[in-house]
């Protein structure tokens, strides 16, 4: 069990050095460690703290690098489970967008697996949302009704979930990447024992494997991996907002509604929510937004943030910023894009005044169309702009929304 | 009270980087650092303790290595560091790597509040906070922005939502996840790096914390990676030229040419 | 260069570093503009321990010396020359507390510094005497178990903002140089007041300001060092802060080097980074040279200093505050240039680096004064020889 290198076959040629994202791989002289070679005199070491990511499996031009498995057996009777679920994430009675995404996306591997695809919904008086989720194209949906429901709290739709698929028995479970869906996913898959890929971007079927090949970005981005959970089931994963189709609706879509309702007696509930409050500063969030417009150092001030603002309103947007801006204080960290603040895949993003420093990019790299606006023209920005506009944003930006009223009417 | 602090050491992600022409990740020196979400998390441990009184621990899972993650965090002001360190918990997901730290936090005793920042850089995953508080059994409180109110039996705490926040309370004990919201993490003191590089850390094995084995490392994960690979960098665009009229207006005409206003 | 830091230095130094990244760099650009004072920085520095690195422990400081109070000025200077005066300034006014304070005086004020909570400043220069600081005219006048303080102190930095001031006043008139005495002077001292805040070319995130003494009656305890010691409590305090001002312009002068280096790299004119013409590198490889050349000479200094506190070092100490600060100059001048035209400009951090060096060439004795003091001792040192 684990990794190792093949003595006799490592050249220590350091292909696999670089490909290591946690940095743990050496080339050491062979004699230091004691394992001579007639031809080569260095080896590669892995030090400690390999997870056996994998990524210097394919660089080895050899197959010097093995990753051991143990014998590994199905932990749970695999062939009990089918079908393939979707969390239908509610807000105030309103199914949220991310959960018409995991039904497109939903639809697509159920029909692969020659499944069916099913909801399950938690609230209270939700028999209009239900219908609606059947014309997305779910066979089935578990209603679940009950008071204590009606708002997202982790322990009731902990419990609920759970039992639900512990008696039911899915294949493969979807939740939205979502506060609410990041918050529970884990506590039900950590009480299920079963396995949980985050923040999933790419979804797909091994029929042969009968497996759900999940892919997510790690490091911000800048490495992509795919995962499994072979041996465990249900197959749980987080799907990241906007990354895929919603559904079409199709009225004449037939499915069965399978209604239940709980008793809050019977579930815990350990949190006590006691009052939601909307941030009045953000028109739209920038999670939802389809177009961000963000603002950074190079705006000079808080009070030119207003430019940025009236980009964002004529083109519907949110107002997103840079670090740099939010540490300044010239708007809340509500707005923040990057690493330490919110990640945003929108299909435009406008970049204005902002340089571009790695921690800004992974936040915003994977939006369909990137448009950078600055002076510098050695900004990193431009690197990953679909579109750069090198000049005075002070300039530039009011001329677009000009030019755009002018379009848009 | 007694706090806890969960940490990780991360990669320094600036090291992180892809050679556009290799399509290879670039790392110029293996600078390791604390997972800047964990840095809240501590901060957040010792303003309390300095307002409730009481004991700050920082708990790691990790190599070796990782040590010096917690001397950092020691440096700051918390006062003791455990390390569980095996290499029978290698290969962990995040269901071994809850599993595994709580156990640790059952092994160090009484707690009345485990903090988590709300996701670590490196795997993105924001699940071990979460699954902590499942095998602890203790209720969870993700992305809390603003400790309100906190007394010896209960806590209340703003948690951050996509379109605002929620007022939330619960009982002690209890785990909350933190964002950078909460507040500006000190940097260490001279005083304390040097009460730091003398401290005594605790290093505990899969043995010292009563683990079951099968529930551990690679035995323990459920979730195998597969297959690890750098997405195709985004190619530079097109510079759009001209004075600023003609710039709005290209780009208008591409963006109206993309179907995407 | 290696210079075999012990493990405590090297702690030193990273945690400047990072102050001065995280800390100040962010509002290094807002001070410098409106010449407000970096309270918010003291604080920083004061939680880190760093304002007490040169001060004995039983004091309350780490009980480093001139040496560690080199490289945490080094470090922060390295961003911003001008922040880091409130912890060089303020051991400018300690050490003569170190040097000469009684137990009680030591007990009573260095505590408090170490730990942050105040600031101290050094308080010689008048309108009418400068490089002659023999000029004085600010007086002190015994009155039973008071001095009466009476006079005008000029460019004082940290002024208005530091709680203890050390003012070299004229006891005794007719007897010259010998007539100054030292003094601790509190602020809110009745008859003690702030006259003009000036406008400054460089280090403007640091305070420099009158001092206004009308009728100022201290109790006779605030006497430092004995009546008509004052030009020796000057002279003594000269010889171990000088590295300390020689240290804020290597910073200065490492900082431009630094980032000129970096700059040189990625931009690119003529279809190539302007790193790769030599005209560029000579002017990197002189800023190397001579900053490295700078830090040697501090370093042994600053050394020698904390290992025999008997070595007589107004030659060494006037050496490394020249040398060092015209580096600085002719550094952060090279530095501007391989910057271009955005070297010129405020968005960017290189001019400032330069008004901020040529403080260094003034302040603490201007180099006029370092190259006499230097000849001075040669002479003195020859003479002796001969004998």
């Amino acid at each position: 069990m684990g990794i190792k290198i093949v003595d006799d076959k490592c050249t220590g040629c350091s292909l696999c050095v670089k490909s290591c994202p946690f940095g743990l791989i050496k080339i050491v002289s062979r004699e230091e460690v004691g394992k001579p070679h007639p031809k080569y005199k260095k080896i590669a070491v892995i030090g400690e703290g390999c997870n056996l990511c994998g990524a210097c499996l394919e660089p080895c031009p050899l197959e010097a690098i093995l990753i051991e498995r143990e014998e590994e057996k199905p932990r749970v009777d695999i062939s009990q489970y089918k079908g393939v679920w979707v969390f239908a994430e509610q807000k105030k009675g309103e199914i949220q967008g991310v959960a018409y995404e995991l039904l497109g996306e939903g639809r697509k591997l159920a029909d692969e697996l020659g499944e069916k695809l099913s909801c399950v919904l938690l609230g209270e008086g939700m028999d209009g949302a239900a219908k609606e989720l059947i014309a997305h194209g779910a066979d089935r949906v578990y209603q679940i009704e009950g008071s204590i429901l009606k708002n997202f709290q982790d322990d009731p739709y902990t419990d609920v979930l759970s039992d639900l698929i512990q008696k039911e028995k899915p294949e493969i479970v979807l939740m939205g990447a979502t506060v609410i869906g990041r918050s529970f996913a884990s506590r039900v898959a950590a009480r299920l024992g079963t396995g949980l890929t985050a923040d999933c971007t790419e979804l797909a079927i091994d029929l042969k494997a009968r497996q759900l090949l999940q892919t997510r970005p790690a490091f911000g981005g800048n490495i992509m991996a795919t995962i499994t959970t072979p041996y465990n089931r249900p197959q749980m994963a987080t799907v990241r907002h906007k990354v895929f189709k919603k559904a079409v609706k199709q009225e004449n879509h037939q499915g069965e509604i399978i209604k239940e309702s709980v008793d809050g007696k019977n579930l815990s509930l350990r949190t006590k929510l006691l009052d939601m409050v909307q941030d009045l500063t953000q028109t739209v969030n920038l999670a939802d937004a389809d177009i961000i417009v963000s603002g950074g150092r190079g705006l000079g001030g808080p009070e030119n943030f207003n430019i940025i603002e009236e980009l964002a309103r004529t083109l519907g947007g949110a107002v997103g910023a840079s670090r740099a801006a939010v540490d300044a204080g010239w708007i809340p960290y509500s707005h923040q894009v990057g690493q330490t603040g919110r990640t945003v895949c929108p299909k435009i993003y406008i970049a204005c005044g902002i340089s571009g420093a790695i921690q800004h990019l992974v936040g915003m790299q994977s939006s369909d169309i990137i448009v950078a606006i600055n002076k510098d023209p050695n900004a990193p920005i431009f690197k990953v702009a679909t579109y750069g506009i090198e000049g005075d944003l002070f300039e530039v930006v009011p001329a677009l929304t000009k030019r755009l009223k002018e379009v848009l009417g | 009270m007694n706090f806890i602090v969960c940490i990780k050491q991360v990669p320094g992600t600036t090291d992180v980087k892809i050679d556009p022409k290799t399509n290879t990740l670039i790392r110029e020196g293996v600078e390791s650092i604390v997972n800047p979400f964990d840095s809240y998390a501590i901060e957040e441990g010792l303003r309390l303790k300095e307002r409730m009184g009481g004991k700050v621990t920082v708990i790691s899972m990790g190599p070796p290595q990782a040590e010096s993650a917690l001397r950092e965090a020691l440096s700051m002001g918390c006062d003791e560091a455990v390390l569980l360190t095996d290499r029978a918990f290698a290969g962990s997901d995040t269901l071994a790597t809850s599993y595994t730290l709580a156990c640790g936090i059952k092994k160090i005793g009484e707690f009345d509040l485990v903090i988590c920042g709300k996701q670590a850089i490196d795997g993105d995953t924001a699940q071990v906070g979460p699954g902590i508080a499942e095998k602890l059994g203790v209720p969870a409180i993700t992305y809390v922005k603003k400790i309100e109110e906190i007394d010896q039996a209960r806590i209340k705490v703003e948690r951050m939502m996509e379109e605002g926040y929620e007022v939330i309370e619960t009982n002690l004990p209890a785990l909350i996840t933190v964002v950078k919201e909460i507040n500006e993490p000190r940097l260490p003191s001279l005083k304390g790096m040097v009460r730091a590089r003398k401290a005594e850390i605790h290093m505990w094995t899969a043995s010292d914390i009563e683990c079951e084995k099968s529930k551990i490392g690679q035995a323990g994960s459920p979730t195998i990676v597969n297959k690890i690979f750098t997405p195709p960098p985004r190619k530079g665009g097109e510079v759009l030229l001209g004075d600023p009229e003609e710039q709005a207006e290209k780009l208008v005409d591409k963006l109206r040419q993309a179907k995407v206003i | 260069m290696e210079y075999f830091l012990s493990e405590e230095q090297k702690m030193i130094c990273e945690l400047a570093r990072r102050i001065a990244e995280e800390k100040i760099k962010p509002v290094r650009e807002h001070y410098d503009e409106t010449e407000e004072f970096p309270w918010p920085i003291v604080e920083e520095l004061a939680k880190a321990d760093l304002c007490g690195v040169y001060i004995p422990e039983e004091y309350g400081g780490t009980g480093g010396g001139v040496f560690e109070l080199c490289l945490a000025v080094e470090e922060l200077c390295k961003i911003d020359g001008g922040i880091a005066l409130v912890l060089a300034a303020t051991a400018l006014a300690t050490f003569p507390i170190m040097l000469f304070g009684s137990d009680e005086q030591k007990k009573k004020y260095l505590p408090d510094i170490a730990a942050g909570k105040k600031l101290a400043a050094f308080a010689l220069t008048e309108p009418g005497a400068g490089s002659d600081a023999t000029a004085i005219q600010t007086t002190a006048k015994k009155e039973g178990d008071s001095y009466i303080l009476n006079g005008t102190k000029c460019f004082i930095t940290n002024g208005g903002e530091a709680q203890v001031y050390i003012v070299i006043a004229m006891t005794d008139k007719t007897k010259g140089s010998r007539g100054a005495s030292a003094f601790i002077v509190e602020k809110d001292t009745h008859g003690f007041s702030f006259g003009k805040k000036e406008k400054k070319m460089g280090i403007r995130g640091s305070a420099t300001r009158e001092l206004i003494f009308n009728e100022c009656k201290i109790p006779k305890e605030n006497l430092l060092g004995r009546e008509g010691q004052g030009f020796i409590v000057a002279l003594k305090t000269f010889d171990v802060s000088r590295p300390g001002v020689a240290a804020q312009a290597l910073g200065i002068a490492a900082g431009a080097l630094e980032d000129a280096i970096n700059y040189s790299r990625e931009r690119v004119q003529f279809g190539q980074s302007i790193s790769s013409f030599q005209a560029i590198q000579h002017l990197l490889a002189d800023m190397a040279t001579e900053v490295e050349a700078s830090r040697a000479l501090i370093y042994t200094t600053a050394r020698m200093i904390d290992k025999d506190p008997k070595i007589r070092v107004t030659k060494e100490a006037a050496m490394c505050k020249l040398f060092a600060s015209d580096v600085a100059m002719k550094v952060t001048t090279d530095a501007v240039q391989v910057y271009g035209g955005y070297g010129y400009m405020r968005e960017y951090p290189m001019e400032k680096r330069m008004r901020d060096a040529k403080i260094t060439q003034i302040y603490e004795g201007t180099n006029q004064v370092m190259r006499n003091e230097i000849a001075l001792a040669l002479i003195k040192e020859a003479a002796r020889a001969k004998k």
